[in-house]
């Protein structure tokens, strides 16, 4: 792993020279800027990062980027990434994607890329629906959701990619909305840190076809009681008083209030982002409105080998008992006669 | 050993093994082929397996053959007919009797002869006994029973015992063509290390095989076949896949890149993953892709990365990898695609071979989407070919296409081992420093290829993309007069690769009646048809091709020295559109087979045969 010393470099060095075309209000833009607020906290150099994205609104962003990148093909960027994150595992790899994008077209690539654990970062734009191509359901949205291509409601049930994740044996994944910019900035170094395939789910509003979509977990007089700041060793205590918290009942989750029938805080479940088993992991991030708050943070983080750590090893093996040193000697090897 | 005995001497021959496909012919026929290649013969082979691994039992559906052709003089192909034929079962029989020269040789298993397995293969009446085999010479040999006669005191189950039958017939193969048996003793041993009671099993299959051939009065003489009149030089066999896999490790050393390689199961290309599976010690970064499509997006990905990226696939998965060849096309970055053909359209024949992806591989994506394309044309260039594929994809960065078959890839040749050393250098045009403030569209004056500006290097960070890029900055542009210009740089680039190709020369006469045009896999075939009509005194030349796209600058020139062209295909007549296209003044006759097979030198020689009369009466 290379190491990571602080630069001078400043968000601003992070911004290339294009116009960013995302709609007004779009909230593209926070995340955007959160990225170009970690970027120098995470101190690598510019010339090794890379953006690799797919088609879609979020995928433009490697364009405003002043790193490498590359914009490619509808749902192919974990493929483009891996073989990337493979060639060179000293480059820091940053896979932009949306929902779309990442679950629909790509779902196949999303989940062997987190099973395969590469050492690289996904940021899921989840704004659920289908913005460059102007208003259809996607895979993330709701049952019932009108739209061009489902006037009369989707009938899609629809996927939650924290579960995805975890049943394609993700071993990071973190959950923020794009209304908490230095919380994203925050997630984004803790992705980046990680080594293995980090997942960030972004709760991403789309103005122009899915407004206000998260409304009821990211609005400002109902956040604090709609949404739980999960932190690796903490008791899951939320609330805009601190007041409530999650316990077990069973094998089931609940939502209970501190001080109500003797309930205390020694109660609650503490997190465990770090635990191999993903059960409790899978509970938290099903968590929805109304009956819940929506989880958000780090929600799991496994230490485990990494795809390239793997490789090394067997390259190293080859090469520890291999009889070739040069491709002359294998083109020599075996069964050879010679004519004079 | 059995003893010294009188050997008729034969200038060439072609031996089939056949039998179900559980029946180790493919193993049998690749011993019989490494021993005889190591006997100095020339030799080509080619295996023929049903597309089911273990089809049903008995059936010519599960018939699996291969066939090897070995001489003291040059050999081009597999062969048309069998001289011998080892018929492990009834349908093995059926479905090679129309494939064995008159008064050949057919050795029977007569215990697979009884009305069941008759039945299955679809004879009436038991052949052996009806009279329809009297004009071959018939070696009935009771191969089962006799096998295990000969390892029934090993210990082994019954199962284990029958799966020794092949090498009792490799024994009786071994003795009639007089070949010695270390070099299968030592792969036996090698084969089925720490299994050995097995190896002893085998070993002693083979040998009573041998000793069997050498007994019975059945076969009166046998034959041997002198080594072949090489060049200088040191021999080995190789394969097509394997010549391939070889070839793009040579580029890779010399080019000082990494291998990233791509790939997804498919048959027949499966092969080339495998061997390259085994060097990961020379930095082969090997990656088996969960489909053809992220298969070939990982190898696009590590060359952006800056490593000598590669794909392998067959006709169904190059369909499915098309959008990102077109990516490839418009990023202007290096990446090889190695399309190994079989029968098509969709699931097809996948054992069988075939030339028809030739436009799909020139044409097979959206948008004005030019590639180059080469071809392999024996089992041992696949080696040279796959390395100029990745010395062109590099040097002019944009995808490079190259084709193989079914045929080349499994078929095997003595092949001259070259030296990496002697291979043509490979300039990669990479860019490791920002002068003159660099834009990552400026491109060299001569072959408009851009530079490689590689993720890791200082002041060069750019990015790339599918959307139409501005002339030299790169930037994304959307203006109607630079889409024009940029489509039309992207042809011109291709084109230029014209003069970073060797000139194609004409085997044969140079000038005269009749040219003959192959492309790819059929140049065995072609050459020896060609060869037998100089030799009549016939005015005939074969102008085979390699490079496809662009065509070697002297293609017309060729063209223009003969009465008459005919192009040769296996399939419906692609490269002719491809000719037609590029040469509407001269007029091209086809011939055309498209039966998952290759052609035969007897059909093309009457077809040349027809065309040359024609003319001289007309």
């Amino acid at each position: 792993m290379a190491e990571k010393t602080t630069t001078e470099l400043t968000s601003k060095d992070f911004a290339s020279d294009q116009m960013v075309r995302w709609c007004p209000g779009c909230g593209d833009y926070a995340i955007l800027k959160a990225m170009q607020n970690a970027m120098p906290i995470l101190g690598r150099k510019k010339e090794d990062c890379v953006f690799i994205a797919g088609i879609g609104c979020s995928s433009r962003f490697p364009y405003y980027m002043d790193t490498y990148g590359f914009h490619t093909i509808h749902g192919r960027g974990p493929a483009i990434a891996t073989g990337l994150k493979m060639a060179n595992p000293e480059l820091s790899v940053w896979q932009i994607t949306g929902d779309g994008d990442g679950l629909s077209i790509g779902g196949n690539h999303f989940v062997h890329l987190m099973r395969r654990n590469i050492d690289l970062n996904i940021i899921l734009f989840n704004n659920e629906i289908y913005g460059l191509t102007k208003g259809q359901y996607s895979p993330t949205s709701s049952q019932g959701l009108k739209t061009k291509s489902s006037p009369q409601g989707s009938i899609e049930v629809p996927f939650n990619p924290g579960e995805l994740a975890m049943g394609a044996k993700s071993t990071f994944f973190a959950r923020v909305p794009d209304t908490s910019p230095k919380l994203m900035t925050d997630i984004f170094v803790k992705a980046e840190n990680h080594r293995g395939t980090s997942l960030v789910e972004i709760l991403q509003n789309c103005v122009i076809f899915n407004d206000k979509v998260f409304g009821d977990i990211t609005g400002k007089e109902v956040k604090d009681d709609a949404q739980i700041w999960l932190e690796h060793g903490q008791p899951m205590v939320f609330g805009k008083e601190k007041d409530k918290g999650i316990r077990l009942n069973g094998l089931k989750l609940e939502v209970v209030n501190l001080g109500e029938s003797g309930i205390t805080e020694a109660d609650l479940l503490v997190h465990d982002a770090m635990d191999p088993d993903p059960t409790l992991h899978m509970m938290l991030v099903r968590m929805e409105r109304p009956n819940f708050p929506v989880a958000m943070g780090v929600i799991r983080q496994v230490k485990t080998s990494t795809y390239n750590d793997r490789i090394m090893d067997q390259i190293k093996e080859t090469a520890a008992t291999s009889k070739y040193d040069s491709v002359d000697d294998l083109l020599n090897s075996g069964d050879t006669w010679t004519i004079n | 050993m059995a003893k010294e005995h009188n050997a008729i001497e034969l200038e060439k021959v072609v031996i089939k093994f056949a039998g179900d496909s559980g029946d180790g012919m493919q193993l049998t026929g690749s011993q019989f082929t490494d021993t005889s290649a190591f006997l100095g013969n020339d030799i080509a082979t080619f295996p023929d397996f049903p597309a089911e691994i273990r089809a049903p039992q008995g059936t010519v559906a599960g018939v699996s053959g291969f066939q090897v052709h070995l001489g003291q003089v040059e050999i081009h192909t597999p062969g048309d007919l069998a001289d011998v034929l080892i018929a492990m079962n009834p349908a093995a029989l059926k479905a090679n009797l129309d494939w064995i020269k008159p008064a050949g040789t057919i050795v029977i298993d007569t215990d697979t002869f009884d009305k069941r397995n008759l039945d299955k293969a679809g004879f009436e009446n038991n052949p052996i006994e009806d009279g329809s085999l009297d004009s071959y010479n018939i070696i009935e040999c009771p191969l089962t029973s006799l096998n295990k006669e000969s390892i029934k005191d090993l210990g082994l189950d019954n199962k284990s015992m029958t799966r020794c039958k092949n090498m009792f017939a490799l024994g009786i193969v071994y003795w009639m063509f007089n070949r010695p048996m270390a070099q299968t003793l030592s792969f036996l041993e090698k084969k089925f290390q720490g299994k050995d009671a097995i190896i002893n099993a085998n070993k002693k299959a083979l040998q009573a095989g041998y000793n069997y051939a050498d007994t019975i009065e059945a076969l009166t003489s046998s034959y041997t076949v002198l080594p072949a009149h090489y060049e200088k030089g040191t021999y080995r066999n190789i394969a097509g896949n394997q010549g391939v896999a070889w070839g793009l490790l040579a580029a890779a050393q010399n080019s000082k890149r990494e291998i990233f390689f791509g790939s997804y199961p498919i048959t027949p290309a499966s092969d080339i993953l495998h061997e390259l599976a085994k060097h990961k010690h020379f930095g082969a970064k090997i990656f088996q892709a969960e489909d053809e499509i992220a298969a070939i997006c990982s190898a696009l990905g590590a060359s952006f990365a800056g490593s000598l990226a590669i794909t392998s696939t067959s006709g169904p998965g190059l369909a499915l990898k098309a959008e990102t060849v077109g990516l490839a096309v418009m990023a202007e970055l290096p990446l090889v695609i190695i399309n190994v053909q079989r029968g098509g359209p969709s699931t097809g024949l996948p054992t069988k071979t075939e030339q028809s992806d030739l436009l799909q591989a020139l044409y097979g994506r959206n948008g004005e989407c030019p590639a180059i394309v080469v071809a392999a044309s024996t089992p041992g260039n696949c080696f040279d070919y796959a390395y100029e594929a990745a010395r062109l994809t590099m040097e002019h960065m944009t995808p490079v296409l190259l084709l193989t078959d079914g045929y080349l890839a499994n078929g095997s040749a003595p092949w001259k081992i070259k030296k990496s050393g002697d291979m043509r250098e490979i300039n990669p045009p990479i860019i490791t420093e920002n002068k003159d403030n660099w834009t990552p569209y400026v491109r060299d004056p001569k072959t408009l290829a851009r530079q490689w500006a590689i993720p890791g290097t200082p002041n060069l960070e750019h990015r790339l993309g599918g959307l139409e890029k501005e002339e030299i900055t790169g930037n994304v542009s959307y203006d109607p007069e630079n889409h024009e210009k940029m489509s039309r740089i992207r042809a011109e680039k291709i084109e230029r690769v014209a003069d970073n190709i060797p000139e194609l020369k004409v085997d044969g006469q140079l000038s005269g009646d009749l040219l003959v045009v192959g492309w790819g896999g059929t140049y065995g075939h072609l050459l020896t048809a060609v060869n037998q009509l100089n030799i009549k005194g016939k005015s005939i030349g074969l102008a085979h091709f390699n490079y496809i796209n662009p065509l070697p600058k002297n293609t017309e020139e060729i063209f223009a020295n003969f009465k008459q062209i005919v192009v040769c295909e296996l399939n419906l007549g692609q490269f002719v559109i491809h000719l037609r296209s590029k040469f509407p003044n001269y007029s091209f006759l086809q011939y055309n087979k498209i039966s998952g097979l290759p052609f035969t030198i007897a059909q093309l020689y009457n077809v040349f045969n027809r065309i040359l009369e024609t003319e001289t009466n007309g």
